[in-house]
């Protein structure tokens, strides 16, 4: 690859990136700080994407649109429609646990994609929604520097929390909930406090992502893309620590770009399966961390005390 | 003070509790005593929101609190420990402490985040009255250490420390003494002595150690198989030959749970 190019790729590759470390602080705040299994990621992914798409493209042909609004009110939407879905997932699934959770949310995710593929008069069904517009005519590099500014911002807004009285409660919850309870806590608001703040992050990294590649179809929310990658990146980075869910958006994301490299190498009886290959590679990953590495490569540090400067 | 009034509790067959009544009396520590699987675990979830009762009321101060939630009861000022220690085992001493404190404006989230700075001056205070709570325990020197690397006496302190950090009218304790050694037993008979007289603080008290419920305890309630079968002092109840039954069986002779 010449130099240009590979300018180019870098831009591309830094913008998926900051998408992606958006979502692993959104489910860091749901399993790293809280504990909430939720492999739904997908769907909370898709209403940010699809909302963005519909409010601010322009003219539509057969599917709710044509409203031509501004970028910024795009990602508003997005998040304030992810509100009262997550919080009605979150009610729905808040007396489940760990795996129970995890089924649900994972089924909820694929009604979620499901119904926006049938839903023709809503999203264009298969084919998708095309001509999301970046903001101010900007290119990759313009739209990598507002990407930035919203993982610098999220991440300041989670770490924050985590901080608070507010993160000590879930942390509490996660480590011991009848405790948490005696300690005079509403679990249940809490736990769907998590829920839905974090799936709103999630859904402002779907509408980063509708607008960074100009077109959104159910194809993109598959659990592999929208989920799977994203549980990769926290537990490799270090669940409950929010740099090592922005560091594993990156060190995943190298090794995923690098395997379709690869796939240019196999052998030519494997043609044809390498997106699977890649998938296989990912997993075997995971495997590796969680057995030699299970704390990730920034583990869980407690937060400060107040007034406690640390050295290190 | 707390109130309990014909509770039963059934689980499938066994009838773990069975029409008991009695009352806490207000500053009093009351022991509740009995060999095991006589019920009085059972009757402290039920008293303390863990479990629903198939019959029969539970009053605070006079007011009905059957079947309200643990959070709720907790503001009612009528607070727990478990008989196994509950600590929050990835959270250092003082955070297990920190936690607690009622109405805390940062556990709001916007809060948090539009007002940070009030909270970490709020926070501060906490902060203080936890390493208070520790010094008064005397377990200060492990503060910063994850609860879970505790010894299973000083998780039974830190439960114990945790009731200290909320504004409790009514204590449950359930088993302070187990698994604690004999110099860190007196040190937290010390600690729930102090709390009932300076502090005011009514505790309800399960113990199988007898001289510790006998140098704590007055009055002392005896369950058997599910139903009360005496109460009074230990004194008393040492002599009383349905709770030498109870304890020992029939025809035993010698001091009931001298152990």
């Amino acid at each position: 690859m010449e130099l240009a190019g590979l300018g180019a790729y870098l831009l591309f590759f830094l913008n998926l990136v900051g998408i992606y470390a958006i979502m692993a602080l959104g489910l860091n705040m749901q399993w790293g700080m809280t504990g909430q299994f939720n492999i739904g990621i997908a769907g909370f992914f898709a209403v940010g994407a699809y909302t963005t798409a519909i409010l601010t493209t322009g003219p539509a042909d057969g599917w709710l649109g044509g409203f031509d609004l501004p970028f910024l009110l795009g990602l508003a939407g997005s998040i304030i429609v992810c509100v009262p879905v997550a919080w009605v997932v979150g009610r729905i699934t808040a007396n489940l646990r760990t795996d129970y959770l995890a089924i649900a949310t994972i089924g909820i995710a694929e009604i979620i994609r499901l119904f926006f593929l049938n839903e023709g008069w809503l999203s264009n069904g298969t084919r998708g929604i095309p001509g999301i517009q970046k903001p101010l005519d900007l290119g990759n590099g313009g739209y990598l520097l507002i990407v930035l500014a919203f993982v610098a911002i999220t991440y300041l807004l989670v770490e924050v929390a985590r901080r608070s009285p507010w993160g000590r409660v879930l942390r509490a919850i996660r480590d011991n909930e009848p405790a948490t309870a005696a300690a005079g806590k509403d679990i249940a608001r809490f736990r769907l406090e998590a829920f839905v703040v974090g799936s709103c992050i999630m859904a402002l990294g779907g509408g980063l992502y509708a607008h960074f590649v100009g077109f959104v179809s159910p194809e993109a929310f598959r659990p592999l893309y929208g989920t799977f990658l994203v549980w990769v990146m926290l537990i490799a980075g270090g669940s409950g620590n929010n740099l090592g869910a922005m560091l594993g958006a990156l060190v995943v994301w190298i090794i995923w770009s690098s395997t379709e490299v690869l796939a240019d190498l196999v052998p030519t009886a494997l043609i044809g399966s390498e997106s699977a290959f890649r998938v296989f590679l990912i997993g075997v990953l995971l495997q590796v961390i969680l057995v030699s590495r299970p704390q990730g490569l920034l583990p869980e540090r407690r937060p400060p005390m107040p007034g406690e400067r640390r050295r290190s | 003070m707390i109130e309990i009034e014909r509770i039963s509790r059934a689980f499938g067959g066994l009838q773990a509790v069975r029409d008991v009544s009695f009352t806490v009396e207000k500053g009093s520590i009351t022991g509740l005593i009995g060999p095991n699987g006589a019920g009085k675990s059972t009757l402290f979830n039920i008293v303390a929101g863990a479990l629903p009762p198939d019959s029969g009321r539970i009053r605070l101060e006079g007011e009905d609190i059957t079947g309200l939630p643990t959070h709720q009861l907790f503001h009612k000022g009528l607070v727990r420990t478990f008989q196994i220690p509950h600590e929050f085992s990835r959270m250092t001493v003082r955070e297990n402490l920190m936690l607690v404190p009622a109405r805390q404006s940062g556990e709001r989230l916007l809060k948090s985040w539009l007002g940070w700075w009030k909270v970490v001056r709020e926070d501060r205070e906490i902060l203080r009255r936890a390493d208070e709570v520790l010094d008064f325990l005397e377990i200060g020197h492990v503060r910063d250490e994850l609860a879970g690397n505790l010894s299973g006496g000083q998780k039974k302190l830190l439960d114990l420390g945790r009731t200290m950090m909320t504004d409790a009218k009514a204590v449950l304790l359930d088993e302070p003494g187990a698994g604690v050694n004999r110099t860190l037993l007196g040190k937290l008979a010390e600690a729930i002595e102090r709390l009932n007289r300076e502090r005011g603080y009514t505790f309800c008290v399960i113990e199988h150690d007898m001289d510790l419920i006998a140098r704590l305890c007055d009055p002392v309630q005896v369950m058997a198989n599910g139903e009360l079968i005496a109460s009074g002092d230990m004194a008393t109840l040492r002599d009383n030959p349905e709770v030498r039954e109870a304890y020992l069986g029939t025809g035993a002779s010698g001091t009931a749970g001298a152990a």
